[in-house]
């Protein structure tokens, strides 16, 4: 069958909308809404719901610029956490990464992005001077920067460092080097290279 | 190290083909326009995962062909080692070492040294200085992996800058750290690749004078001057002092992005005073140099591609040449010539029996099996 030739408007507009999402075709956005069809009605306005609602009800944390249902997300209005160490992530998909490995206790702080000129993205248009903002209110002791290794990221660090390092603070970036489990031999240079400039005590992993 | 068969599917004007290859000379003989360089580009291509030439990968693959697939079985430090090449339109090309595929293709450059002689070379004399900088930066990352990330990331932050600079073209007030953060990344890869650049240059060049006065029979003098912004001045003052310029150029005037080789015949350049066999020799001469710096650094013997090498040399640098390459510092050779004389003489040489000849006739390859 032709997928440009569709038997109804209603379905061809359902599939359009579908196909407008990040790695999704036409054929698989066909599937999908013929799936929906076959569902029983309550599911599809379950569906349906969840996606206007989504859009028109969720809101940012004012503190952090996570995602949130409140005007203060959850990490942020939880007392057992560790408010003066601030984890700086590029997007909610990194808080969601960190909150999985059950490691940190400390607060986030949500950039919206890295800088990048080639993206059209300054710091203007990043949630930097908010941080900046935290940082000089005087609660907070650490920032550790979260961000990707990229050219961009490393930028961005650098970016940052340079508006924070005025203010009394520790200021950490995540460890790079061998990942757990791998071979040394299939690590890249790169990698390995830094891994043997920024080597660890070994008490400190052992413990 | 040596290849010891090569397969070909769809690339360039071969359809299907498989060869075996002497561990020491094998010369591809066929009339101009059959393909013998292409032979020479897909074994270049298994090295360093893209053809000599830099065309886009859509233009290697057969006419009316969506698809084309490369593989070498190679001896190395008496390992075999097996290296396929895929590449499909519109897909991302594959490279993979021993059935496992590499995550970056910089991790496998290297891995098998490789020297190029071919009449294309000609580009670094006639060229801009993109191609001599090309020159340089393909030797050096032969033997130094993270050089080429460096240069990555350098052209990256570069890229970057020049974008910010257009972008905040004709504001004024702007937030110093928005260009330090870009300039930061710049000086720091820059400085390093600027000594490595330094350091091979240094090295290159009293080799390359040694081969360019062994080919031409000893009159002239040659010399590879590395120029660079970064010679003279720290680059962050370079940074710094073009700025202003920088800004109203809307682009980067400073840095190792601007750097070229001198060549020089005597004390004028090359460009302007070689004749067709002196700009030859040198490019020779420039690349048995690479050959040993690479083979010393490795201490293996690279493979060493010869591409029409004899045309346009007088027979006195023909002679010196087959001597040259009948000499066991070299290892393993592919020679592309239209008639087999030259090959004879190396034969001759080289004294030796391990040797191929591969006839070449518009896309198919005829092996002949002789022995003397
Ligand atoms: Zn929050």
């Amino acid at each position: 069958m032709n997928i440009e030739q569709f038997p109804s408007k209603l379905l061809e507009n359902a599939v359009t909308e579908f196909a407008r999402l990040p790695g999704i075709g036409k054929k698989t956005a066909l599937r999908l809404v013929l799936h929906l069809l076959k569902r029983d009605q309550d599911e599809v306005h379950r569906f349906g719901e969840a996606i206007t609602r989504l859009k028109d009800e969720v809101m940012h944390c004012l503190l952090c610029h996570n995602i949130s249902d409140t005007d203060t997300c959850n990490i942020c209005s939880n007392s057992s956490r560790d408010h003066g160490l601030v984890c700086v992530v590029e997007n909610i998909r990194d808080v969601m990464s960190i909150e999985n490995t059950q490691q940190y206790k400390g607060v986030y702080h949500v950039l919206g992005g890295i800088i990048s000129p080639m993206d059209g993205i300054g710091p203007s248009d990043l949630e930097i001077e908010s941080l900046l903002k935290r940082v000089e209110e005087g609660s907070i002791r650490e920032v550790i920067f979260a961000l990707s290794t990229t050219m961009e990221g490393d930028s961005t660090n650098f970016y940052l460092y340079k508006k924070l390092s005025n203010n009394n603070i520790r200021i950490t970036t995540l460890a790079r080097g061998v990942s757990v489990g791998d071979e040394l031999e299939f690590t890249d240079e790169l990698t390995l290279g830094r891994s043997i400039v920024n080597r660890l005590l070994y008490e400190n992993i052992i413990s | 190290m040596f290849i010891r068969e090569l397969s070909v599917m769809n690339y360039k004007n071969f359809g299907e083909a498989t060869l075996t290859f002497s561990r020491k000379l094998n010369c591809f003989i066929g009339n101009n326009g059959v393909g013998k360089t292409n032979l020479l580009d897909a074994i270049y291509y298994l090295s360093f995962c893209k053809s000599y030439f830099n065309n886009p990968d859509s233009q290697n693959v057969r006419h009316e062909q969506d698809f084309f697939a490369l593989q070498g079985k190679y001896e190395l430090n008496y390992k075999n080692e097996e290296i396929h090449c895929g590449f499909k339109n519109g897909q991302k090309k594959k490279i993979r070492r021993n059935k496992k595929e590499y995550e970056r293709f910089s991790e496998h450059i290297g891995l098998l040294p490789l020297v190029m002689i071919s009449p294309a070379d000609a580009v670094l004399i006639q060229g801009g200085s993109e191609e001599r900088r090309r020159f340089m930066d393909s030797v050096i990352s032969q033997y130094d992996r993270i050089y080429l990330e460096w240069l990555v990331r350098y052209n990256r932050a570069l890229l970057q800058r020049n974008i910010l600079l257009k972008e905040v073209s004709g504001r004024n007030n702007i937030d110093p750290d928005i260009f330090a953060i870009w300039d930061d990344q710049l000086v720091h890869l820059g400085e390093k690749i600027h000594l490595k650049r330094t350091s091979f240059l240094k090295e290159l060049l009293p080799v390359f004078q040694k081969y360019y006065t062994l080919i031409s029979g000893g009159n002239e003098f040659v010399s590879l001057e590395y120029s660079s912004q970064l010679n003279e001045k720290e680059f962050s003052i370079l940074l710094k002092e073009s700025f202003q310029k920088d800004r109203m150029l809307q682009f980067t005037t400073t840095g190792i992005h601007k750097d070229d080789l001198d060549l020089k015949l005597g004390d004028y350049s090359i460009r302007r005073l070689g004749s067709q066999g002196q700009n030859k020799t040198y490019l020779i001469a420039l690349k048995f140099a690479q050959f040993d710096f690479i083979r010393s650094l490795n201490n293996v013997k690279p493979i060493l591609l010869l591409d029409d090498i004899f045309d346009k040399l007088d027979s006195g640098r023909v002679e010196e040449i087959v001597k040259l390459v009948s000499d066991d510092h070299f290892g393993q050779i592919f020679i592309t010539d239209t008639n087999r004389e030259h090959l004879d003489g190396i034969l001759r040489e080289a004294g030796g029996d391990d040797f191929r000849i591969f006839v070449v006739e518009g896309g198919t390859i005829n092996d002949v099996i002789e022995k003397r």
